[in-house]
């Protein structure tokens, strides 16, 4: 077990170090430097020149890839020159709402998720499933961007059931029940979005997982002692079944992440998703490389999270 | 109960007379499969219509701004989608659209196809360090957070056009394919024809293009279809954040981002609607003929 989960470790170091030279070459290439944002009719080129002398701009670059890797791992990753403050705490502000985002977000998924899977798959070919199976082919076929500008227009301007755009309205007071009922008010339009496209891989899932555990050998044994159908079902098919479920949250988090960049956009949730387009907007690249990194990072780490739950559920998983 | 009636049906049939191949089966699965022959009636309608009616758009006309008709509403004016913020006729917008989001997407299809089928083949065939660096690149590759990067290499080519759009794409949508085509040509490979073609003395390249490749054709089938639609959804995506097709390549997702606008989204609906349903409506038909055909070439699955 810990064999598995130290080599899987062990793959990432590479896979780090790939992504963060991609990154680098990716930044040499952008147009501009650190300082181009300081840049005023005032400013000196004679004293910018020496800035970046000090900045070690023109170090081979080796050595600059050096500096700019220990610098992260310091946590510093600059300043960011549209928002004036550094970049580490812009993206903790910005992050901690993706957080919010994504964790109601994975919540609803698997409270959505799980009954449908469920029920697809003891009532296979039911009306029940057929409507569930619809359900998950829409929701696997609808874009991103689509789904959550319909769900805006409905929800938010036509019916008017939730608020448009922010996490929290204005007047209230951090630290009191009304502003913390209005931040999870306005996550809920932009969680319910991303729930209804990331049900359908865990549907699927439990539904073939569920079907095909009704002819194993260990669901006729239950029956034959006697167990009634429904506990069979709850105690034995569903223990079974969920277990690999769990794995997938790995894979909802990078889930999260790519999606977050459209339906931040499109409900105006000031996350990192959103920060990433702005920044892309301003050629904010200390920024943007920040964030690319991190997304990176966190996709990494999200696969190597599945992996691992993977392998402590099924131990099939670990002998190679 | 239902599949299995079929199935049943199936071999009943099967017994009169030969099984049908190739093209036959697939065609027989579509009469069989109302909504899957709806759903490719209506998508060869999109694509044809807007790729026949595309080049008799006047370009020039429809890019006119006419304060007159700013926002007219659908049917005034002449105007049977109504007009946007510039006055310029949404249907007119809306076929070009469709015909360069069609194009693009299928140019992206045909590329990530030909590069993934290629290494695919190769890496299942040959295994060993190939594979072996193929799969962790191929791995690598799935990880990255792509949306992202694919929007920071938009933004920083310089001269940046169509075609480096349909390459920057191209290159982080080729994996999966390459993955799923390895993964069958590796238990391929393994089949006594290969062996028998090898001991003949028949070359390599002569195995892998010639025998293995037609016996995944109908998985690669199935692969370009779901590969297409999915090219679609990624590319207006991208356009509808600013970062797909250069404006002077309008597609379905420039429609679509008029929606940014909140006065636009909230009362303007016939400006970002039509090709948002649209968008919808592609995506759901190709999808359904994408199962329809995977059906098909399972011969457990067929309903026909």
């Amino acid at each position: 077990m810990w064999k598995t989960v130290v080599r899987r470790f062990l793959i990432m170091i590479p896979q780090l170090f790939v992504l963060s030279m991609l990154i680098f070459i990716l930044a040499k290439f952008m147009p501009g430097d650190p300082f181009t944002g300081l840049i005023t009719p005032q400013t000196d080129p004679a004293r910018l020149e020496e800035l970046r002398q000090q900045a070690g701009f023109y170090d081979p670059w080796y050595v600059q890839y050096w500096h700019w890797v220990t610098n992260m791992f310091r946590g510093d990753f600059g300043d960011s020159y549209t928002f004036k403050v550094s970049v580490a705490s812009l993206i903790g502000d910005r992050g901690l709402n993706t957080l919010w985002l994504s964790l109601v977000s994975v919540i609803l998924t698997y409270l959505i998720a799980i009954p449908l899977g469920v029920i697809a798959g003891r009532y296979q070919n039911t009306l029940r499933d057929k409507t569930i199976v619809l359900y998950s082919f829409v929701s696997y076929a609808i874009p991103t961007f689509v789904l959550a500008l319909i769900f805006l227009y409905i929800f938010g301007y036509q019916l008017q059931w939730f608020p448009t755009s922010g996490t929290v309205s204005v007047g209230e007071d951090p630290g009191t029940w009304g502003y913390f009922w209005s931040k999870v008010y306005h996550l809920i339009l932009p969680a319910i979005t991303y729930a209804f496209l990331a049900t359908t891989s865990i549907i699927q899932y439990l539904r073939s997982e569920i079907i095909d555990a009704q002819t194993q050998d260990f669901v006729k044994t239950a029956r034959s002692k006697g167990i009634p159908m429904n506990k069979v079902y709850t105690r034995h098919i569903f223990r079974n079944s969920l277990l690999p479920i769990a794995a997938f949250l790995g894979f909802s988090i990078t889930g999260i992440l790519g999606g977050s960049v459209f339906i931040e956009t499109i409900f105006g949730f000031p996350g990192m998703g959103q920060l990433f387009i702005q920044s892309i907007m301003g050629r904010d690249y200390s920024v943007i490389t920040a964030l690319v990194m991190l997304y990176g990072f966190l996709a990494l780490l999200g696969s190597l999270l599945s992996d691992i739950i993977l392998s402590i559920v099924d131990p099939r998983i670990r002998i190679e | 109960m239902e599949q299995q009636f079929n199935n049943d049906q199936l071999t009943e049939h099967e017994l009169e007379s030969t099984p049908a191949t190739g093209f036959r089966v697939i065609w027989r699965e579509f009469k069989k499969d109302k909504i899957a022959m709806g759903s490719l009636i209506i998508v060869a309608f999109i694509i044809l219509g807007s790729i026949i009616w595309a080049p008799f758009i006047d370009k020039e006309a429809l890019m006119k701004i006419s304060l007159l008709d700013e926002f007219a509403k659908p049917g005034e004016n002449g105007f049977i989608l109504g007009a946007d913020q510039g006055g310029s006729d949404i249907l007119g917008q809306l076929i070009i659209g469709a015909r360069n989001s069609i194009v693009i997407a299928i140019a992206i299809t045909v590329i990530t196809g030909i590069l993934g089928v290629a290494v695919g083949i190769i890496c299942g065939y040959y295994g060993g360090i190939i594979d072996n660096f193929f799969m962790r690149l191929i791995d690598f590759i799935i990880t990255l957070p792509s949306t992202m990067i694919i929007i920071v290499f938009v933004t920083i080519i310089p001269k940046y056009d169509v075609w480096s759009f349909i390459l920057i794409m191209s290159a982080f949508m080729w994996v999966s394919t390459a993955r799923l085509v390895r993964s069958k040509a590796l238990s391929e490979s393994r089949r006594d024809y290969v062996s028998a073609s090898k001991t003949m003395g028949t070359s390599d390249f002569a195995i892998m293009f010639k025998g293995i490749m037609p016996n995944l054709s109908s998985l690669l089938i199935v692969e370009l279809t779901l590969n297409f639609a999915g090219n679609v959804g990624i590319e207006t995506g991208l356009t509808f954040l600013g970062f797909g097709l250069p404006d002077t390549t309008p597609s379905l997702g420039t429609l679509v981002s008029f929606a940014n606008n909140q006065t636009v989204i909230a009362e303007k609906w016939w400006v970002w609607l039509p090709a948002s349903l649209l968008i919808l409506v592609l995506m759901l038909g190709i999808n359904y003929i994408g199962q329809a055909l995977r059906r098909s070439a399972d011969a457990k699955q067929r309903l026909g």
